[in-house]
């Protein structure tokens, strides 16, 4: 895939960044996202006057302030509402949206669904960290059961919501995964998710330092991580492991994957599965994976583009002359009739 | 063959109310639209008050299922839809059930005795026929037999019964039509337009129409079917239309991001009744620069408006007071962010759901006041369907000028009302072009103008302007964030002080009739325009020292309204509420103001104003 912008000069990840101070507590996972986003802005070439990032309430949703782009740090759920209006006002702009699991998933959960299934135009990166870090430390939609926290002492007896599961389920186009100490991955999802038309929702990872620390650790960490996190690639077997030893497959007379071995002893590689990002039913299954049982999955799980929403609203607007008649508003008051009294 | 008879004479009236009534699914709102056009386009001045059910088609025949439209026409300056009904139009035993009460005594009913069947009867409630019992014995019945006689008039286009019972309402109209002497050829091009795919139906709702007409002409049944006529009201000179606060509301958005010198509106809306047909009405205006957009409810109505008007169009939402309410948080953030929204409010009943139809204006501290911390915006209200282009055009203005969003409040009354309307001189309308900020020279999100307090517009997509905004407190010098303690204070008061600004921008309030002083000033806002109008009008004629103030700007009022009402002895403050603006005068002014308050769901009758003049007539 290629990306075309139109750059005035080269800009590096440093000239993303704003004046203000960052104030996340030592340590915190959005710290490295933050590098991320500004690496991959460079790397795209963003013009920092046609990009803009609209966040929530939340830790994640201090984001704006720290970008040298436009920012609009709106109310806690609603950033996705505004956005539309944004893209809605002005398609031209390259538009983000930062949220949180609270955010995005629990007051925002409505506005998550229609966005996604509008296809709006929209970057949304949700920083999942399984907590409330802002409000010090309850538990969050995507808090696991058990969760101890102020507001459960007694531990979550909630359900968790999967992010990647709610946005295929809302209609979402875009579906990627990412951890916030994975840089260069994560990079190379944003820089997907912005060439993708229509709505991209990026899940990081990432970790609360202060509140929920470690709560990844069992895929995150480092010698969990080669058996533990599958990183999918468009074309390429689902295999894992250091040394690429374990793989995907069809469950035999099921619908369902399961792990296998790869060569020695284990089935040959042409039995493991291929990922297929266009495959909504494959990603479908691929949002699902748990350890221990089976790795995270990781990267563009699905991609199946389609014409964005604001595109739709202006080929109808235009349709129906759009603007052609601002200047003419004596036709539109005289229209259905009138009268004449001497 | 129909004998041809001599014509009768006529008798004159001054002004008539007709109401036709009838079941949801009678077309009754139709009947009524297309009798005032007719009547408009005969020169008479008139209001106009659809009363529909929340329902969208209850149970045939039940009296919650009755839809009703009432017109007030004349030849004098007609400002309310009447008080008591001169002719009642009666489609079935539950329409009359339901409105006789509104009948004057004398007053004319026409009933369409092929629908007082038992069975209507048991569902309306009626023991006995009300047409045989003696009980109408006050009124004129004029009982025809209109399903049948439509049934015969529409026979030979090949409908099918129902569709030929649906005729029923033209074959009413017909007949209103010849006893106010009012033309019937537009309603004829419009039914040829309306059902030009099925010219069969066309031509039967011609056919009843025309029969129904027919009928006052020779019948020879009653001493009751009388013609009468209505002169021409003392109009202006001048194009006119007939027109809803609806659409005015719609045109004036329009000519307000004309005035504003924008190139489009965003409108997001979230269905709710009465609110939804502005949404219904500007998404067929795309050549006029609206960008429609049915949010998923409406907090994202209003978040689509804000986000609109960050990135530089018009940004408008509307609903009505329960999902006023849900936006309250947004509203929020427009004032901290000191963004342009226009938030039209067509109040109903409430609290919670309410009585969704029915019109109130019990929103009004909503608008003022209902907002967490200290949160001022600009309040202005409509107050006749005519009055809200210009009003939509002002809260435009206030809005991209000032940097803050606007409440419009309306009504579910004003929402359907129509009334005829000379249309505007275009050159005239205003224009108050916006200025986008360009200059990097200097700039922060929060400079402001020093006359109007208003923060710099500066949008996405402009170079070396970049910045971000927020509901976080900002620093006046700086605009980045800020928690100081004395910063806060003064963007608090910087924020109340751009808001109370206003009042020096707008017209100095005049009485709208009457002098300025005298005994009792009766001030009212919205939708209460005509009843107080005409009510203050019949009170001096009597020779009562009265006047009537009607307010637009809410919030601020204008700079010398606490001067104004200091002259006079008294205060009366009609409200369809339970006293709201009577409470903001009190607190403004000091005023001993009193309230005149209805909460029924219905408009003020003129008598009802009139006897509260009387009562706090100084002795």
């Amino acid at each position: 895939m290629t990306v075309t912008t139109i750059t005035d000069a080269e800009l590096t990840p440093k000239d993303y960044a704003s004046d203000q101070e960052v104030r996340w507590c030592p340590g915190c996972g959005d710290y490295a996202i933050l590098k991320a986003v500004q690496k991959a802005l460079a790397e795209l070439g963003a013009r920092r006057e046609r990009t803009v990032f609209v966040s929530g309430i939340g830790c994640a949703a201090r984001f704006p302030y720290y970008l040298s782009t436009y920012g609009f740090h709106t109310i806690h759920g609603r950033a996705p509402t505004i956005a539309t209006g944004i893209k809605l006002a002005n398609p031209e702009l390259d538009v983000w949206v930062i949220t949180g699991d609270g955010d995005g998933l629990s007051i925002g959960g409505n506005h998550m669904l229609h966005v996604l299934r509008r296809n709006v135009d929209l970057q949304i990166l949700l920083f999942n960290n399984e907590i409330y870090g802002l409000t010090k430390g309850q538990y969050s939609p995507t808090s696991r059961r058990g969760t101890r926290s102020p507001s459960t002492p007694q531990g979550s007896i909630e359900n968790p919501v999967s992010p990647c599961a709610f946005a295929l389920g809302a209609g979402g186009r875009f579906v990627a995964r990412g951890v916030d100490t994975q840089q260069a991955q994560v990079v190379a999802l944003l820089k997907r998710a912005h060439a993708h038309k229509g709505a991209s929702f990026v899940e990081v990872f990432q970790n609360c330092v202060v509140f929920n620390d470690g709560v990844f650790d069992s895929f995150t960490a480092k010698d969990a991580a080669p058996d533990a996190q599958l990183h999918v690639e468009h074309g390429k077997p689902l295999v894992f492991g250091a040394n690429k030893e374990r793989g995907l497959r069809l469950k035999p007379g099921a619908l369902a994957l399961e792990v296998a071995r790869v060569g020695d002893g284990g089935v040959p590689l042409d039995e493991i599965l291929v990922h297929d990002e266009t495959n909504r039913a494959l990603a479908q299954l691929l949002v699902g994976l748990e350890p221990p049982e089976f790795p995270v999955a990781l990267g563009v799980l699905y991609c199946s583009p389609a014409t964005s929403y604001e595109a739709d609203v202006y080929a109808q607007a235009r349709a129906a002359g759009f603007g052609r008649d601002v200047a003419d508003l004596g036709t539109l008051l005289a229209r259905d009739g009138t009268w004449t009294v001497e | 063959m129909a004998t041809t008879t001599p014509p009768r004479a006529r008798q004159a009236r001054e002004s008539v109310v007709i109401r036709f009534a009838g079941d949801s699914g009678d077309g009754m709102q139709v009947t009524g639209s297309r009798f005032m056009v007719e009547a408009a386009l005969a020169g008479n001045d008139l209001t106009t008050f659809p009363d529909f059910p929340a329902e969208i088609r209850a149970p045939a025949g039940t009296t919650y299922g009755v839809s009703a439209f009432q017109i007030h026409f004349g030849g004098v300056d007609v400002t309310t839809p009447g008080d008591a009904v001169d002719v009642l139009v009666a489609m079935n035993p539950a329409a009359l059930k339901v409105d006789l009460k509104d009948l004057r005594l004398g007053g004319t009913i026409v009933v369409d005795t092929g629908a007082f069947t038992e069975r209507n009867l048991a569902k309306a409630g009626f023991p006995a026929s009300p047409l045989e019992d003696g009980s109408l014995a006050s009124y004129q019945v004029l009982p025809v037999d209109i399903t049948r006689l439509t049934a015969e008039a529409v026979k030979t286009f090949g409908l099918s019964t129902r569709e030929a019972h649906r005729c029923r309402n033209m074959w009413a109209l017909g007949l209103m039509l010849w006893m106010y002497g009012r033309d019937r050829q537009v309603t004829t091009d419009w039914l040829r337009r309306k059902f030009a795919d099925r010219p069969e139906v066309a031509q039967a709702n011609v056919a009843a129409l025309n029969a129904g007409h027919a009928f006052g002409e020779t019948a020879e049944m009653s001493e009751h079917l009388v013609g009468y006529t209505v002169p021409k009201a003392p109009v202006e000179p001048g194009r006119y239309r007939a027109v809803s606060g609806t659409e005015a509301i719609a045109w004036g958005l329009i000519a307000g991001m004309r005035g504003a010198g924008l190139q489009k509106m965003i409108f997001a809306g979230y269905p709710i009744t009465p609110a939804s047909l502005l949404l219904h009405t500007l998404a067929g205006l795309k050549s006029h620069g609206v960008i429609t957009f049915q949010a998923e409810d409406e907090i994202a109505a209003i978040g689509a408006a804000i986000g609109a008007a960050y990135a530089g169009a018009l940004g408008v939402t509307s609903s009505s007071g329960p999902g006023v309410a849900l936006k309250t948080e947004m509203l929020g953030l427009a004032i901290a962010t000191e963004l342009p929204i226009v938030v039209v409010d067509a109040q109903r009943a409430g609290p919670s759901t309410g009585m969704p139809t029915k019109a109130e204006q019990s929103d009004l501290f909503q608008a003022v006041h209902g907002r967490n911390a200290d949160a001022p915006l600009a309040v202005i209200a409509a107050a006749t369907a005519s009055d809200c282009f210009d009003v939509a055009i002002e809260a435009v203005r206030i809005a991209t000028k000032y940097m803050t969003p606007v409440i419009l409040l309306s009504d579910a009354y004003l929402a359907h009302a129509a009334e005829p309307w000379r249309l505007p001189d275009l050159s005239a309308l205003p224009r108050f072009p916006v200025r986008f900020r360009t200059d990097p020279a200097g700039f922060h999100p929060f400079l402001r103008d020093p006359a109007t307090l208003a923060r710099a517009w500066a949008v996405p997509g402009t170079p070396d302007l970049e910045h971000r905004i927020g509901g976080l407190e900002k620093d006046y010098d700086t605009g980045h964030i800020s928690y100081d303690p004395e910063n806060h204070a003064r963007m608090t008061r910087t924020r109340a002080a751009k808001i109370a600004g206003i009042a020096n921008d707008i017209p100095p309030q005049r009485p709208a009739l009457g002098d300025d002083h005298g005994a009792v000033a009766v001030v009212g806002w919205g939708s209460t325009y005509g009843a107080i109008q005409q009510a203050v009008r019949e009170a001096r004629e009597d020779g009562l020292d009265v006047s009537h103030v009607h307010l637009r700007y809410l919030n601020p009022f204008p700079s010398n309204l606490g001067d104004l009402l200091q002259r006079f002895d008294r205060v009366l403050v009609p409200e369809m509420n339970t006293g709201q603006l009577v409470q903001l005068l009190r607190a403004a002014y000091l005023v001993p103001a009193e309230g005149l308050n209805k909460v029924e769901g219905k408009p003020f009758k003129v008598a009802e104003i009139v006897q509260a003049i009387r009562g706090v007539r100084p002795l």
